[in-house]
């Protein structure tokens, strides 16, 4: 029988089986930021473990609430830096050099086809995209990962989502993906692997791959995948290019990676995107999806782009093209965060930037703000966000608000007439 | 072997989040013992509010919910905050798989049933208390109504998950073996 990208990752990492079910891993990347990390690190020292298996293989950022907003996110920031110092962790990013960690780290290169990598964060599961498998996890989990390098994770039965078909125009990879949660609901791919192939994927950017494999977790998923091919070998080679002569050799290397022909799915999901429309969430939970259409015309006050879904150059280009020469409809407050300080960089010098602040944007520094309801941009009793964002639970951005989970296109034309609107009547 | 059971508390709703479990402003929080006073300060029942100050909420010691309970962020200060409550066991029909993950990570106990069980469960009368035979693998549901008898319930737990429950949590058991 053969095997999926996901077993072929844990036969390579298997440490211990401490019963048939469950496999402890090792663990290439442990990852932390400064929300679920401090606790852990506390909680080691007062146990007298203050240790990390290996200071390389942790990697760190300040992203969540970045600059520190008050006394409080100040002190978790404290505990970061001084545990990164003293560790020797020298892949730490802090305030001037941080970005939210599911953009930061892929781009920095630390993700790579094959790897295990575990976080302290739901959406962990974007670094899937890479070809690796990549679990969020609690704070004792990622205690262990800090000390031990292992993780123990059930086996990894994978479903396999063929996309196939044209995408229309004004029709992106967060359509796919909230069309994809609304099917399975939002406990349907529970202890799964999603497996993302087909012709789209394999068309698609890494950028669009990771908007798929970031949203997996509201199905439920484990991990997010897709397997790692020249599109992959592109986007890593500066970090790669000593380990291959070519792009071509890495590609082939990579192969080793994919899925086999005869690999065993739990099911097998064929979606064909050729008549996918755009899409957004509606209420409290990221299934409950409708064709954006069905919403149009309902108010909005805030309109949110970024975070780890859509908070790349690809999507704020998406917006800018629908902002440019256009405003803020009156009474709409426009946020837009790029996701990392490279990001950041490249906005300004393709003139994105200039675009949204003459919408009348504000922009913010790399950061997650308003995405988990902690800073910049936090809405009040009531009010309701069009945003980019992948969570739309009771309270997320705020207690009393409402968000639409939407794309970057979807929620550019909101921004501009102030109410849900299909973003194809702004596309030429 | 460890003990679990007492009063419960039945939360009538599936997919229940870590976010209205404890909200993201309390994750600043240093410590645990903070978190007490914030369960399920965000949950709705039925589109309301839940009444946090509810005797029954301040009594409960064990759980009782749907389908998915503890979805959405990684967050452990889900579990922390059952756990600063003195609730140790939550029963479910089924569970996130980091929230599962988290509550045998910390030593207490994630149950699951089946959906018939779980409507068995919330159909009792009257104010209820279980008791988790963790050797038995069943708990009972003992009503404080006289015209309800007490209901059995079988459960299942991987072998693995028993061991952190035995061990105190993953921290204790990783520390020692690898
Ligand atoms: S951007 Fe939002 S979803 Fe992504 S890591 Fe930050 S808080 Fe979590």
């Amino acid at each position: 029988m053969g095997k999926t990208i996901a077993q072929k990752i844990f036969d390579a990492h298997l440490r211990d089986t401490p019963t048939p079910d469950n496999m402890v891993l090792d663990i290439d990347v442990v990852m932390c930021h400064e929300i679920t990390t401090p606790i852990a690190i506390m909680d080691l020292v007062e146990k007298d473990m203050d240790r990390v298996f290996d200071p390389t293989r942790i990697k760190a950022v300040i992203d969540h609430v970045t600059p520190a907003k008050d006394s409080k996110t100040a002190a978790q920031g404290k505990i970061m830096r001084d545990w990164a110092k003293r560790h020797g962790i020298i892949d730490f990013f802090d305030v001037g050099a941080n970005g939210v960690c599911h953009a930061l780290f892929p781009e920095k290169g630390f993700i790579r086809p094959g790897y295990t990598a575990i976080m302290g964060d739901s959406h962990t599961c974007t670094h899937g995209a890479f070809g690796a498998f990549a679990a969020g996890v609690g704070t004792t989990d990622l205690e262990v990962g800090i000390l031990k390098g292992v993780c123990s994770f059930r086996s990894p039965d994978s479903m396999r989502i063929n996309i196939s078909g044209e995408f229309a125009k004004g029709v992106t990879a967060k359509d796919v993906i909230l069309k994809i949660i609304k099917e399975l609901t939002v406990n349907g791919a529970t202890d799964k692997v999603i497996e993302f192939s087909g012709p789209v994927v394999e068309q698609m950017t890494m950028a669009a791959r990771m908007t798929l494999c970031n949203m997996a977790v509201e199905a439920g998923a484990t991990s997010g995948i897709c397997a790692p091919d020249r599109v992959t070998a592109e986007y890593l080679w500066p970090y790669i290019q000593k380990d291959y002569t070519s792009i071509d050799e890495a590609t082939a290397d990579f192969s080793k990676w994919h899925s086999d022909d005869d690999a065993e799915y739990v099911s097998v999901i064929e979606m064909d995107v050729s008549e996918l429309v755009p899409q957004s969430s509606f209420e409290y939970k990221p299934d409950q999806v409708k064709d954006i259409s069905e919403l149009a015309g309902s108010p909005i006050d805030q309109v949110y782009i970024g975070s780890c879904t859509n908070g790349r150059i690809e999507d704020l280009r998406d917006a800018a093209a629908i902002l440019k020469g256009r405003k803020l409809a009156t009474g709409v407050r426009g946020i837009v965060t790029p996701a990392t300080p490279l990001i950041y960089s490249q906005a300004l010098e393709e003139g994105i930037i200039k675009i949204f602040m003459d919408a009348g944007f504000c922009v913010l520094n790399p950061t997650c703000g308003a995405c988990l309801g902690m800073s910049s941009g936090v809405l009040a009793e009531g009010e309701v966000c069009a945003s980019t964002t992948n969570r739309n639970f009771n309270g997320r951005m705020g207690k009393g608000g409402m968000v639409h989970l939407m794309s970057p296109f979807s929620a550019a034309a909101a921004a501009v007439s102030g109410v849900i609107s299909d973003p194809r009547d702004y596309l030429n | 072997m460890k003990q679990f059971g007492g009063p419960a508390l039945l939360l009538d709703r599936s997919d229940i989040n870590t976010d209205e479990i404890i909200p993201a402003k309390y994750l600043t929080e240093s410590s645990k013992t903070a978190l007490q006073p914030h369960l399920l300060e965000d949950l709705l029942l039925h589109g309301k509010p839940f009444n946090l100050n509810d005797p029954a909420v301040q009594q409960a010691r064990v759980v009782a919910t749907r389908a998915n309970f503890g979805c959405g962020s990684s967050r452990e200060h889900a579990v922390w905050a059952f756990e600063v409550n003195d609730i140790k066991v939550v029963i479910a029909q089924s569970f996130a798989r980091i929230f599962r993950q988290n509550m045998f990570n910390c030593g207490i106990l994630a149950v699951e049933l089946t959906e018939n069980d779980i409507d068995r469960l919330f159909n009792m009368k009257g104010s209820l208390k279980i008791e988790v035979d963790m050797e038995g693998s069943k708990l009972v549901a003992i009503s404080d109504s006289s015209d309800e008898s007490n209901e059995e319930f079988t459960f299942q737990l991987n072998d693995f998950d028993r061991s952190l429950v035995e061990a105190g949590g993953w921290l204790s058991y990783a520390d020692a073996k690898y």
